[in-house]
């Protein structure tokens, strides 16, 4: 165990996955985990081709004609940069290309904000790529990884991005422990692609599909995002017997079995849940959570496994669908349809980095609460301490 | 030279000058390449789905971003042990290029990958149905800069893609034409024969987009030669290394064969413009030294 910041974890656990190929473009909080990632590059540390891009769009490309040559890839980003990367990142997918990037999560512009919210990732929805989120420095360190394994499974191959918190995750020093090279090595076998570019054998990648095919291509890819669901599953069972350490499968609880709430949220504000349900559980309500880890695939069958017996549960967003409500409780909603489960209420808060504390999830709860007693559920998405001095 | 890396049996229309382009740039290469296509005319005529018209390992991921993939195939190759299995070799039409993918392009230039990169340029979008590029002449009238009343087509003349790839101090930069063959293949051997980013910009007259005949291509592609709006030369390390000398036709021998053009021919003002478009010609001739 070290004190470390964040970013370093995720660069250590990088360095540790041994890409062939990083492509990247720095843009803040994403830029310790590639100043650091370089760092290692320029001491000799970690061999890799490191490739200074003049923008998002070309470090997820870079990534995908390494990719599609054989190598192994990385890239990290968030906010404007995921944005700009958006059409590569519906290509890297549908070339099925196991591309590994973390989002150091940021809110998109206007107005301009450097903070931490989920937009970003949420944006990406149906990109095809598999989304994680962490809700520690570890867990984004260890998730990496995960996450090769994962990709680069013959029955999968797909790419994976894993979200931590920007400023909260990559920019806090907390106590990490590190994979040994010699375990990641046992863990993680050297990409072995089906196909690739070579002259061994010349193949054509990326050609014009007609209305005839299309969508069986689309439909392959969405049948290799359900068979990823039980490959995380299995993943975190075989990281845990070799390092240790579990998160969960897609979802992970916490002091759910008896509760009657359930909070559901994704990252790290789970940590802040978790202090707060201690409190609240020490006062004998019976709170708990579910922690989404993983949002797409997305898990409604654990969800709705998960949540069957609580009363009502409360979703947490740190997105917005303008115009709708928080993604994630669209999603939950939707996984319960018809399935005879909890009431259901929407919360979006922490957007551009606005502070979540104990008493935030707190007040949640007790509006909960009260909706649960009075079986009176406001339909609108609640927006978590709005200043209506400001409007 | 007798093998046909680019197959035929593709989807281009007959006479079609990229065609051409691709399949002189792989008999300069040979198979030993792996070649990359950003969105565009090649790109759809040569990949219909289940059918590939390349013989050599291709990819096309999107319209900009051929330049960047490039660079990705390069460091994988170096990095996996692999770099004497292949060449590589971008192949883009010129909106690709010289519009949309002038930033990854830049990049890759300055970042000094061991690519030839090859724009066939055909002077205009021509995939999504004949719309003005920045490599559109002065003068053409194309669906987004049609002539019309008040207007005489194009009003900007073709951007000078070599001279910016020259300015990223790269080793060798090149312009041919399909009109002349054995030069391009000659050009596209030394370009891949070189460590380091290359650039090559390949005329290739597109009979569908300029309103000619399909058994004209090579004949409109030497007229573009010949009355020096094409110039054709080679900068090797920053100098002007070697031009193809002509005896040079007046540009309305050129401009009269295509339909893109024809409105210049009846009015005032065309005929003003078809003297703007001589300018042109007459400034190639004599920053290149092309006249015999
Ligand atoms: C981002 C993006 N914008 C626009 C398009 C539409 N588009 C596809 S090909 C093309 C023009 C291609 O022109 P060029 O590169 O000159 O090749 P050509 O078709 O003329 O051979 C355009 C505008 C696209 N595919 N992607
Ligand atoms: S439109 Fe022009 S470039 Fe496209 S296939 Fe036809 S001739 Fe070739
Ligand atoms: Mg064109």
């Amino acid at each position: 165990m070290e004190i470390m910041e964040g970013s370093r974890a995720v660069a250590e656990a990088v360095k540790a996955c041994r890409p062939n190929v990083i492509a990247a473009y720095p843009i803040t909080p994403q830029t310790h985990i590639v100043e650091e990632i370089s760092r290692m590059v320029a001491d000799g540390e970690l061999v890799s081709e490191y490739v200074r891009v003049e923008s998002e769009h070309s470090a997820m490309s870079v990534c995908v004609g390494a990719s599609a040559t054989g190598a192994r890839t990385y890239t990290a980003t968030t906010s404007q940069g995921m944005a700009l990367m958006h059409e590569v990142l519906f290509n890297a997918a549908g070339l099925r290309l196991p591309i590994v990037m973390t989002a150091a999560n940021r809110s998109l512009s206007a107005p301009i904000n450097i903070w931490n919210d989920h937009q970003d990732m949420i944006s990406e929805r149906d990109s095809g790529w598999i989304q994680l989120y962490s809700e520690d420095a570890q867990e984004a360190s260890d998730m990496i990884i995960q996450a090769y394994k994962i990709a680069e499974d013959h029955d999968i191959l797909l790419p994976v991005m894993i979200g931590m918190d920007g400023f909260i995750l990559t920019h806090v020093h907390e106590p990490v422990e590190l994979c040994s090279q010699e375990k990641v090595d046992d863990f993680l076998p050297l990409y072995d692609p089906i196909q690739y570019l070579t002259t061994e054998n010349p193949l054509s990648f990326g050609t014009i599909v007609y209305p005839n095919t299309y969508t069986e291509f689309r439909y392959m890819i969405h049948e290799a995002m359900k068979k990823a669901e039980r490959k995380i599953v299995d993943v975190a069972s075989e990281f845990q017997d070799k390092f240790g350490r579990y998160y969960g499968g897609l979802i992970d609880t916490y002091e759910a079995d008896d509760a009657d709430l359930l909070i559901l949220a994704m990252g790290s504000v789970i940590g802040t849940a978790k202090d707060a349900v201690d409190e609240l559980r020490s006062e004998g309500k019976k709170v708990g959570i579910v922690k989404v880890r993983c949002y797409r695939p997305f898990p409604a069958e654990a969800i709705v496994e998960s949540t069957k017996d609580a009363k009502a549960i409360a979703v947490l967003d740190k997105n917005i669908s303008l115009g709708y409500e928080g993604a994630l409780y669209t999603d939950v909603k939707s996984a319960l349809y018809g399935k005879n489960g909890p009431l259901a209420m929407g919360f979006v808060l922490g957007l551009g980095g606005r502070d979540i504390n104990k008493k935030t999830i707190k007040n949640i709860v007790a509006k909960a609460d009260k909706a649960i007693k009075s079986g009176i559920f406001e339909a609108e998405t609640e927006f978590v301490d709005l200043d209506l001095e400001v409007l | 030279m007798q093998e046909e890396l680019f197959a035929p049996g593709h989807r281009g229309c007959a006479g079609c000058g990229a065609a051409i382009a691709a399949r002189l740039i792989l008999k300069g290469s040979g198979k030993d390449v792996i070649v990359v296509s950003p969105t565009g005319c090649l790109e759809v005529i040569s990949s219909p789905y289940p059918e590939s018209a390349w013989e050599v390992p291709w990819i096309h991921s999107l319209f900009e971003n051929a330049a960047a993939v490039a660079s990705g195939v390069e460091v994988a190759l170096k990095s996996l042990g692999r770099k004497d299995e292949a060449k590589i070799i971008v192949i883009g039409g010129d909106g690709a290029t010289i519009d949309i993918g002038i930033g990854p392009l830049s990049g890759m230039l300055e970042r000094g990958h061991d690519v030839t990169y090859v724009c066939y340029d055909n002077e205009a979008y021509m995939n999504t149905g004949i719309q003005r590029s920045s490599s559109t002449p002065y003068g053409a009238s194309t669906t987004t800069s049609p002539a019309g009343k008040v207007s005489l087509g194009e009003n900007r003349p073709k951007k000078n893609l070599p001279a910016i790839a020259a300015a990223h101090g790269i080793p060798y930069v090149g312009t041919a034409s399909i009109a002349y063959p054995k030069d391009v293949i000659r050009k596209v051997k030394k370009a891949i024969s070189i460590e380091g980013p290359k650039y090559l910009q390949i005329h290739a007259p597109c009979c569908t987009g300029w309103g000619f005949d399909g058994s004209k291509t090579i004949e409109i592609g030497r007229l573009a030669v010949e009355t020096a709006l094409f110039p054709i030369y080679e900068i090797t390390d920053g100098k002007v290394t070697s031009v193809k000398k002509i005896k040079r036709k007046p540009v309305e021998d050129y401009l009269k064969v295509q339909r893109r053009f024809r409105h210049l021919l009846k009015s005032d003002r065309g005929e003003e413009a078809i003297k703007n478009i001589q300018d042109i010609a007459d400034a190639n001739a004599e920053k290149f030294g092309l006249d015999l």
